[in-house]
């Protein structure tokens, strides 16, 4: 059972909500969304809220994404970044979430390269945790802002079909996004090379192909994911060169594609990796759309988890 | 939890009078409409405003921007209370130098009012703002009065005043009564 909207603390992964939980979260992004419109951009909603940004792992727009989300909510921001603080003198997870609870902090949003490590943190303090990714396990607020935008574009979510394109084996977004997909009615098609691809992957009920020209013809939406460049080291791939052949969205893919269909990538993007220059710059292309979505998503979590009270 | 109703207060006939009479009481005081902006307050104040332009237009046929607010964000209430669904604001025209008409269908502790004066406040400087309510019950916790009145109805502290709409109940009445325990 999820905890969100139950005790209203934390939100640690896409697997913890139900499709109502999304779908509100979702509907209160809506609200949102308008306020980062107005001349003022900014509602008093979280004031006298504090709210540490915990990126334990490097992040330029994410850390952004939640510093402009609570900013136009009027919490204070704290941003804790592993360079610069503590962390680097050895201080434990446990030890820093025990100095924020004393000043008072009432919720942490952490990035770390471990898995797990945002339910660790809920677990030690009783500060509120958004997880802004942890290792290759998950990244919610990602999938949420996906969600929300495929449903403002296309109008639903119920009977897509998504193909997810990529490292799927290490990608947390990967995971928060078949998720998510899945619970709200879309069936997710996940394509890449073997060597990227999780066995137990259809587990989580998505289809595998190794095919990228197959797919294309038949998806709503096709998600691009990041090519984590340090993956070549490991001998996972042949050549970038190769990858970009044959899991690169070219324009001659997307002529394969329902001109409808929207291109996604979750960013920051390697222009002729997995993505062609030109197709970035397409009008089917939603990638900065993503971008200012997340503000508004971003701002639904926090009301959602700081703004609530005592509802069940 | 259920609603008892004990009287009806207001008729369509009655609410519709009403409107009416603020319509013509909003230009008076005004000297016209050529500045004027409604703005409703979400939901129920929203279809007041509505209809409250349409009446202001057939009189004075100057085109007045109409809006809509929903005060989520801005109450004072937030975490203490249930989560209130939040509501889309649109205000599609600049507020700053304009008489705007706000309007809601129950005055009762103010508060909603004040949040409501913060938010129209982001989005600009209004020549002034006025407040227009079908109903004010009485029992104010801030110092906010209405300029418009539909009807004042003092009430006891465990009665509630519901004002309902065709728009989102199916009738047009304004109804007395408790909250019913069942």
């Amino acid at each position: 059972m999820s905890r969100m909207l139950t005790d209203g603390k934390d939100l640690l992964g896409i697997r913890e909500l139900s499709r109502a939980h999304i779908e509100l979260i979702l509907e209160t992004a809506n609200s949102f969304k308008e306020v980062s419109g107005r001349e003022i951009k900014k509602v008093p909603a979280l004031r006298g809220r504090t709210v540490v940004n915990l990126f334990l792992e490097p992040s330029t727009r994410t850390r952004t994404s939640f510093e402009l989300a609570a900013k136009r909510l009027s919490a204070d921001v704290i941003n804790f970044s592993a360079s610069t603080s503590s962390i680097v003198k050895g201080e434990s997870l446990k030890d820093t979430a025990a100095t924020l609870e004393a000043m008072n902090a009432d919720l942490a949003i952490i990035r770390h390269s471990a898995a797990g490590a945002a339910h660790f943190l809920s677990r030690v303090s009783r500060l509120g945790v958004i997880n802004a990714g942890d290792g290759s396990h998950e990244h919610p607020t990602q999938a949420l802002l996906d969600l929300y935008t495929i449903k403002e574009k296309l109008g639903r979510t119920d009977g897509l079909k998504i193909a997810i394109v990529g490292d799927i084996a290490h990608s947390r977004v990967a995971r928060s996004n078949i998720l998510g997909m899945t619970k709200m009615g879309a069936a997710v098609t996940v394509v890449g090379p073997p060597t990227l691809i999780p066995a137990e992957v259809e587990g989580m009920g998505c289809h595998v192909s190794y095919s990228l020209d197959d797919v294309l013809p038949e998806v709503d939406v096709v998600y691009l994911l990041r090519l984590q460049l340090e993956r070549q080291s490991e001998s996972l791939l042949p050549s970038l060169r190769e990858y970009a052949g044959r899991y690169g969205l070219s324009a001659r893919r997307v002529g394969l594609m329902n001109p409808e269909a929207l291109i996604m990538h979750p960013g920051p993007m390697n222009r002729g990796v997995e993505i062609a220059s030109e197709v970035a710059d397409m009008p089917q292309a939603v990638i900065t759309e993503q971008v200012a979505n997340g503000v508004a998503v971003r701002m639904a979590v926090l009301y959602l988890l700081l703004g609530g009270g005592a509802n069940g | 939890m259920g609603f008892k109703v004990r009287a009806k207060i207001l008729s369509a006939d009655d609410m519709d009078r009403a409107l009416t009479r603020i319509a013509h009481e909003v230009i008076e005081k005004n000297k016209g409409a050529a500045a004027l902006a409604v703005i409703g307050l979400r939901s129920r104040g929203h279809h007041l405003a509505d209809r409250l332009q349409t009446k202001i237009a057939a009189i004075e046929p100057l085109a007045q921007p109409v809006g809509s607010l929903d005060v989520t964000f801005y109450r004072d209430d937030i975490g203490k209370k249930l989560r209130p669904e939040a509501f889309q604001t649109d205000i599609p025209f600049d507020v700053t130098d304009r008489d705007i008409i706000l309007v809601d269908d129950v005055l009762y502790t103010g508060r909603t009012v004040r949040a409501a004066l913060d938010a129209i406040m982001d989005f600009g400087r209004p020549a002034s703002i006025q407040l227009a309510v079908m109903i004010d019950r009485g029992h104010r916790e801030l110092p906010i009065r209405a300029d418009y009145v539909g009807k004042n109805i003092p009430t006891a502290g465990k009665e509630d005043v519901k004002v309902r709409l065709i728009e989102i109940d199916e009738v047009d009445e304004v109804v007395v009564g408790e909250p019913d325990a069942d």
